[in-house]
């Protein structure tokens, strides 16, 4: 059975590299749940956390393969209970006068926050793991969810060690 | 004039490094790039990109590029003009330039070199680059783009040749700065030509080329994230040796990451000290000697019947830079059930990829090789050497029974195995030779007996039709005191024959075989066996009206146009065309159509269901030793229910 693995994948800040590396998986036949990239505490370096649902060996051959691409530093597995993860989620949902209040009651039972308000509608800013995300989602789908919109997973490890481009320079 | 003009004479610069050789290893230093380049120190000189380009192909050492100009390209080949270190041959056709690159480099273990202009003539070089990929030739391409300011707008023969390439590279660079120009260089020879070999594009704007900047060498090679390693673990190489000594039925498994890592005298001392059956894949032949007692020859879908048993019966394979390509492993399921994995390669995405391996050994062949026979003498002086006599007594007898051979065509036409072996015999195991891809190809690997490495070019990997000519070509120029011969099919010779034109103007004189069975013989095999005989498009008229006229062709490029058609007349020509030295020569082969490839293991089946000619099995698992453990489960079952009902 497949199952969802998180790599941090410490990159050069170079032209294509998120082309180099999302081709690769799709040439390669692997499925990407979710990507995000952003900077790090290096200024030539970039972080990607990648969720990958493959088998055990086929995320050998990811990793070995990723670590073929020049531009690739460092991949390192987060599992799930040793590291931090979350994904920012925005998402509208209709909420006139008659229900605003369980609305707004919803949000703060799930340490969420309303960043916008209209007479017809609030849009909800929450950050969580994605099961948290998942739930807070059924519980605002009565109300009618008019957009929403989702962030790639960033997560990071647990405790004081850190994955960091320091011994490569 | 028997050689190829080198306009560089002796004066020349030292030849580059070979793949894998050239840097000192580097795998205790991540991110530092102490690789060092060859080359005096040279800080701040002014020039244009284009010179600086010039330059530092200069001051890597390479000696020959092969190329066409266009456009973008032009500014780099005004300085090219004057270099005296670097010979510039101009290709008819830019897939010719990749090609020719790509047999110079197998040829010599140097790195090939070709260039061309941006749109067309960058998507020209699409196929040999990624021919290059396949095979590990360390190659790299130079290309021209259009100018910054342009890239992206549709420009004129734009074409976004690192976004096409990405698949099919080792690497690849679009330059933006002209004083990026001899990094770019530099590290593209250093990644095309260390760790696993493979190509690597350098993509370079027009008007960078045409930018006034500064040249210093040898520049800082900045490559944080590439950190071959070539020393392999040495736990795994005791853990192997203690595999070898305890095998019973070992087998070397060599592919041509050994011919690449130059460790073909390792290996021979392996295979010695072992005592273990050696074959060799398509892309090894010629690192172990074809003469050689151990050796069964080649493996997989049209390999000897010894060479594939063997691997099939095992209990270990000993995998050296090979990849358990599904042409060596048929069906993946039942490929070597009973064998144990050791598998050494310098990728370590290679190792248990296809063929989960019991003992990975991440490493350069020649110092895995090295560190093996260092091993297993102090395995076997502990615990004594195994006796391997049963395994060879099978074997051996495999061997015997069912040498490579073909039949005289019931037609009496000329026999396309016979043509080939002649051309090996006469040749020699000293002349090069290169195939196109198809029967030809096959013939020449398993009828050609090849005793040096570099002596057998092949495209194994993409099976690339009309590899063969410009190949042959990038041989001759970098071996010019040695025979290359081209064995080419008529199919494959109407794909890139013209650089045969190249070839005449230039002075390099190759030998063409152009083996004409009048058909895309491959294809119409496997319509001969698998649909039905019904031969659809692949007749190429090449018999019925002799378009074209091979020779005729021959004769107007400029070199010499010969035919055979009859058995008797095959040593005769041959020893003809190794007289013709001044000109490149063809020699066509009317041969039969219905000649074909065996033994043969049809695509998507076992190793088990080897023919060795249609519908004919070999007898290798009737056999009391080759018995497979399913077989012996059987028996034993059967004998017991058997005992059973007795009482």
């Amino acid at each position: 059975m497949s199952e969802l693995h998180t790599l941090s994948v410490l990159v050069e800040d170079k032209p294509g590299v998120l082309a180099r590396v999302s081709g690769l998986f799709s040439r390669r036949g692997f499925n990407i749940n979710s990507l995000a990239v952003g900077p790090t505490e290096h200024p030539d370096i970039s972080r990607m956390t990648i969720v990958v649902e493959v088998d055990e060996l086929p995320m050998e051959q990811v990793t070995k393969q990723l670590n073929k691409l020049v531009h690739v530093i460092k991949i390192v597995e987060l599992e799930p209970e040793s590291s931090v993860q979350r994904e920012l989620l925005l998402v509208k949902v209709r909420a006139d006068a008659t229900v605003r209040s369980q609305v707004l009651e919803t949000v703060q039972l799930f340490r969420a926050k309303v960043v916008d308000v209209s007479p017809e509608a609030v849009t909800i800013e929450a950050t969580g793991d994605a099961d948290k995300l998942n739930a807070l989602l059924r519980m605002l789908e009565p109300y009618g969810v008019r957009e929403m919109v989702q962030s790639g997973m960033v997560a990071v490890g647990r405790g004081p060690r850190s994955i960091t481009a320091a011994a490569v320079r | 004039m028997t050689t190829a003009p080198s306009r560089s004479g002796s004066a020349g610069p030292k030849p580059g490094p070979p793949p894998g050789r050239s840097a000192a290893p580097r795998t205790d230093a991540p991110g530092r790039s102490d690789a060092t380049v060859p080359g005096p120190r040279i800080v701040d000189e002014p020039m244009t990109g284009a010179q600086s380009l010039v330059r530092s192909l200069e001051e890597i050492g390479c000696e020959v590029v092969f190329g066409l100009p266009g456009g973008t390209i032009l500014p780099a080949y005004d300085p090219l003009l004057d270099s005296t270190k670097v010979r510039h041959i101009l290709v008819r056709h830019e897939q010719g330039a990749g090609h020719a690159a790509t047999g110079y480099a197998q040829a010599t273990g140097k790195v090939g070199v070709c260039m061309a202009t941006s749109g067309p003539g960058a998507t020209n070089l699409v196929t040999p680059i990624a021919d290059a990929h396949m095979d590990s030739v360390p190659l790299v391409a130079i290309t021209g783009q259009q100018t910054r300011p342009l890239i992206g707008t549709d420009a004129f023969q734009e074409a976004d040749i690192t976004g096409i390439t990405m698949p099919v590279t080792k690497h690849n660079v679009l330059v933006t700065e002209a004083t990026e120009i001899p990094r770019a260089i530099a590290e593209a020879f250093h990644l095309a030509s260390t760790g696993r070999p493979g190509p690597v594009l350098v993509d370079i704007p027009k008007d960078v080329l045409q930018e006034q900047t500064t040249f210093s060498w040898p520049p800082e090679l900045q490559l944080p994230g590439y950190r071959p390693t070539t020393r392999p673990h040495g736990k795994q190489i005791r853990e192997a040796a203690r595999l070898i000594r305890e095998s019973a039925k070992p087998v070397l498994y060599v592919g041509g990451g050994v011919l690449k890592a130059e460790a073909a005298e390792e290996l021979r001392a392996l295979a010695e000290l072992t005592g273990a059956p050696v074959v060799t894949t398509l892309m090894a032949r010629g690192v172990f000697p074809d003469s050689h007692p151990q050796h069964l020859g080649m493996p997989g879908m049209h390999g000897t019947v010894a060479a594939v048993a063997s691997m099939q019966r095992a209990d270990l394979l000993v995998a050296l830079g090979s990849r358990f390509d599904d042409r060596v492993t048929g069906r993946l399921e039942s490929f070597a059930p009973e064998a144990k994995v050791v598998h050494a390669d310098i990728d370590p995405a290679e190792i248990s990829k296809n063929r989960r391996a019991d003992v990975p050994i991440v490493g350069d062949c020649k110092e895995v090789i090295a560190e093996l026979i260092e091993a297993v003498r102090a395995d076997h002086a502990e615990h004594g050497a195994p006796d391997l006599s049963a395994w060879w007594k099978q074997m051996g007898g495999l061997r015997d029974r069912y040498p490579l051979g073909y039949g005289e065509p019931a037609d009496g036409s000329l026999s396309p195995e016979y043509v080939i072996e002649r051309i090996g015999a006469i040749a020699g195991p000293d002349a090069v030779y290169a195939a196109g891809v198809g029967q030809h190809q096959m013939w020449a690997a398993q009828f050609v007996r090849y005793e040096k490495p570099r002596t057998w070019l092949n495209s194994g990997g993409l099976g690339t039709m009309g590899y063969a000519v410009p190949a042959a070509m990038g041989a001759k120029v970098g071996e010019p005191d040695t025979v290359v011969w081209c064995i080419d099919g008529d199919g494959c010779f109407q794909m890139t024959n013209q650089e045969l034109a190249t070839c005449a103007i230039e002075g390099i004189p190759i030998k063409v075989a152009v083996i004409n069975n009048g058909n895309l013989g491959m294809v119409r095999q496997w319509q001969n066996l698998f649909y039905g005989e019904r031969y659809s498009n692949t007749d190429l008229k090449t018999h019925k009206l002799r378009i074209p006229d091979f020779p005729m062709l021959a004769e107007a490029m400029g070199c010499v146009g010969l035919r055979v058609e009859s058995a008797e007349d095959v040593d005769r020509v041959i020893h003809q065309a190794m007289e013709i030295n001044d000109r490149p020569v063809v020699v066509e082969f009317v041969v039969g159509a219905d000649a074909q490839v065996w033994p043969m293991v049809a695509a998507g089946t076992s190793n088990d269901e080897i023919k060795v000619a249609r519908d004919i099995r070999p007898e290798f698992e009737n056999d009391d030793l080759a018995a497979s453990v399913d077989e012996v489960a059987e028996m034993t079952e059967q004998a017991l229910s058997d005992a059973e009902t007795d009482r």
